[in-house]
């Protein structure tokens, strides 16, 4: 793995607490809305992963695109979806971000280029090579940011997209959030080499581990990832080590892991942890940090209040955008 | 002027290539080889290893990249060799291209093109010689169109492209070594429209792709015993163009379904019960159908033609069909 950076600037340790802290308390604000039959479906919560979105994403430009899995809240509040979108769109309302038509497992956003939203396990990778290629045939400067979990790895279209991907060279940057459990198989029950990068590195593809549940290493990680796609117009693997402190989804008992090892992960929580070196440092104060959470408590009000005073699609629009044309 | 399907295909894929920069061919064997069934032969040479590109045998991945390069703003035509190998990419088709507009609340679209060889009599045995379209013209969100003629094989393409949703075009093995006359003075093809190939008053045989011949020859020796068959050409599979199927079997009055699919769940019981629906009191006939038997296409060319539709076993189902009056 790489090394722990030592020092944090102050005005980017802000905004990543910051960041992180957003995607944190909207899900716990979710869970919350799931409870009062609010939100329905599926729902796969990110919290104990945030480093990961906090840290990559920002470093993509707007003409990039993300192509993520159904464990997407995070991905999609840090590409700049609206929180008022997203809420609105795990309602089912028509001012979500996909309409309503795509729930948490779906968001989607056109003007940020955000391809999902994925609910098949690999399903987005085949996608985010062709995203590329379609770069690399435009002469566009562009990178697809790829995100799924290590349970992806077991599927064929995992390698078949990194076969492909590394024979035709394309700018895309893969980035496996390795949180331990495919649902409630954990990576040694399923995988014969458990070491994720190295698979990559078996196609010739740059790639490496990285500490998932610290910010700054997954920034810099992807700082130099990002760099590597665009300059060098190759794929690029990262293997984000990190852990989910809830359940697969709601659905999940959570009978395949002991409390002790959550207990023990949750050591590790990347905001936690930013915050004291952050406090450490001298950067942020007791005052400093109630701020950023009244700020983002104020988000999440106004949020899901434009959730609830959303509206419902009108059932004669059913059969819409089946079909762009007429049928 | 005289030509093959096979010609009439390449001469589409070549327009499609020439007239939009953003148009590129991929798939397996589509470059150096010429194509599985040298439909992109030459094309290599003229256009390039960047828009004529040939893939690893990997259809999830290619299928799925072809969506994703649709999505980046391309115009890709993707070449599975045979709808048996298209199982192996069904994720890509019906998870993904499929859902995209509908899911993202019409956000992003896929104009993507997939070609496909379908159809059996070529002695490939089970796993090359089935007939899945329908499972297709099955699923929301997808076109599924199926040229039976040179004037569509001619120009089906360009319409696919032109069409901002995911297409599927079926090209029956069958028909690419068939030579005739192409008409290149007819008005392009509409995907959209059914075409009745052949006029008649006394029953309608419904049928699409590689079976249009069978059928029409079905026609012509119903017409020597003084049958008058309509034959209706289905042209898209999805959506079924149900005014040029009711108008003619309200017409006729009697009705023959005529699909390489197998009988169970096969399009010929779609459209069955379409007729069903909406013309049961205009038949004169019980309808019936002539299907794929329900076995895994056999080797042996004796058994293989005796599982697949052919023209006596249409005919003589036409026939039964006159026979009999409600």
């Amino acid at each position: 793995m790489t090394d722990k950076p030592s020092q944090i600037g102050r005005k980017q340790g802000l905004r990543w607490l910051r960041d992180m802290t957003r995607i944190r308390r909207m899900e716990e604000q979710c869970a919350e809305l799931y409870g009062q039959e609010k939100i329905r479906g599926f729902l796969h919560l990110y919290i104990g992963e945030e480093a990961v979105a906090a840290g990559c994403i920002p470093e993509l430009d707007k003409d990039d695109a993300v192509v993520a899995t159904y464990r997407e809240h995070g991905h999609a509040l840090m590409r700049g979806i609206a929180m008022d979108a997203i809420l609105a769109e795990m309602y089912g309302k028509r001012e979500g971000c996909s309409g309503g038509r795509g729930g948490s497992m779906h968001l989607f956003d056109a003007a940020t280029r955000f391809y999902g939203g994925n609910a098949i396990v690999s399903g987005g990778l085949p996608l985010a090579v062709g995203l590329a290629l379609a770069d690399k045939m435009q002469q566009r400067p562009g990178v697809t940011a790829c995100f799924f979990g290590e349970g992806a790895v077991a599927e064929g279209e995992f390698h078949e997209s990194l076969n492909l991907a590394a024979l035709w060279q394309l700018p895309v940057l893969f980035v496996c959030e390795n949180n331990l459990y495919a649902m409630g198989t954990a990576l040694a029950r399923s995988e014969s080499v458990t070491d994720i990068h190295q698979k990559a590195a078996a196609y010739g593809i740059f790639s490496a581990a990285v500490d998932g549940m610290d910010v700054m290493s997954v920034n810099t990680a992807m700082r130099d990832a990002v760099r590597r796609v665009r300059e060098q117009r190759v794929p690029a693997f990262l293997e984000m080590r990190t852990y989910r402190f809830r359940a697969h989804s709601m659905f999940d008992p959570e009978l395949y892991r002991s409390k002790e090892e959550v207990e023990q992960w949750k050591q590790l929580c990347p905001i936690a942890t930013l915050s004291a070196r952050l406090q450490a440092q001298q950067l942020l104060d007791r005052p400093g940090l109630e701020a950023i959470e009244k700020d983002v408590a104020e988000e999440i009000r106004a949020a899901t209040t434009f959730a609830e005073a959303g509206h419902w699609e009108p059932q004669e629009d059913l059969m819409k955008d089946v079909y762009t044309g007429r049928e | 002027m005289k030509t093959t399907y096979r010609e009439a295909m390449r001469n589409a894929l070549r327009d499609a290539l020439q007239s939009d920069e953003r148009v590129f061919l991929m798939g397996e064997d589509v470059g150096r080889y010429g194509g599985c069934y040298a439909v992109s032969k030459g094309l290599l040479q003229e256009f390039g290893e960047a828009r004529i590109r040939d893939t690893p045998l990997s259809e999830s991945a290619f299928v799925g990249a072809g969506i994703g390069a649709a999505l980046g703003g391309m115009r890709p035509i993707v070449e599975v060799m045979t709808v048996n190998f298209s199982l192996l990419c069904l994720d890509q088709i019906v998870n993904t291209a499929a859902t995209l507009r509908h899911m993202s609340g019409g956000q992003f679209n896929v104009p993507v093109v997939l070609r496909m060889t379908t159809g059996a009599g070529r002695q490939l045995a089970a796993q090359h010689s089935h007939s899945l379209e329908c499972w297709y013209a099955h699923v929301p969100g997808l076109r599924v169109i199926a040229p039976a003629t040179l004037e569509d094989m001619r120009g089906m393409l360009a319409l696919a492209l032109e069409d901002p949703d995911p297409v599927i075009l079926f090209e029956h093995n069958a028909l690419y070594n068939m030579e005739g006359e192409l008409d290149e003075s007819l008005p392009v093809t509409e995907l959209r429209r059914a075409a009745v190939r052949r006029g008649g008053e006394d029953i309608s045989l419904i049928t699409y792709g590689g079976n249009l011949p069978k059928t029409l020859q079905a026609a012509e020796q119903l017409a020597q015993e003084g049958i008058s068959a309509e034959v209706v050409d289905l042209r898209s599979l999805r959506p079924l163009d149900e005014k040029t199927i009711l108008a003619s079997v309200r017409k006729t009055r009697r009705a023959v379904m005529v699909d390489e699919g197998w009988r169970s769940g096969s399009l010929a019981a779609e459209i069955g019960m379409r007729i069903a629906e909406q013309a049961f009191y205009d038949l004169d006939a019980p309808l019936s159908r002539v299907c794929t038997a329900e076995v895994p296409i056999p080797y042996a060319r004796h058994l293989e033609q005796a599982a697949l539709p052919q023209a006596e076993t249409i005919a003589a189902t036409a026939r039964e069909a006159m026979a009999r009056n409600v």
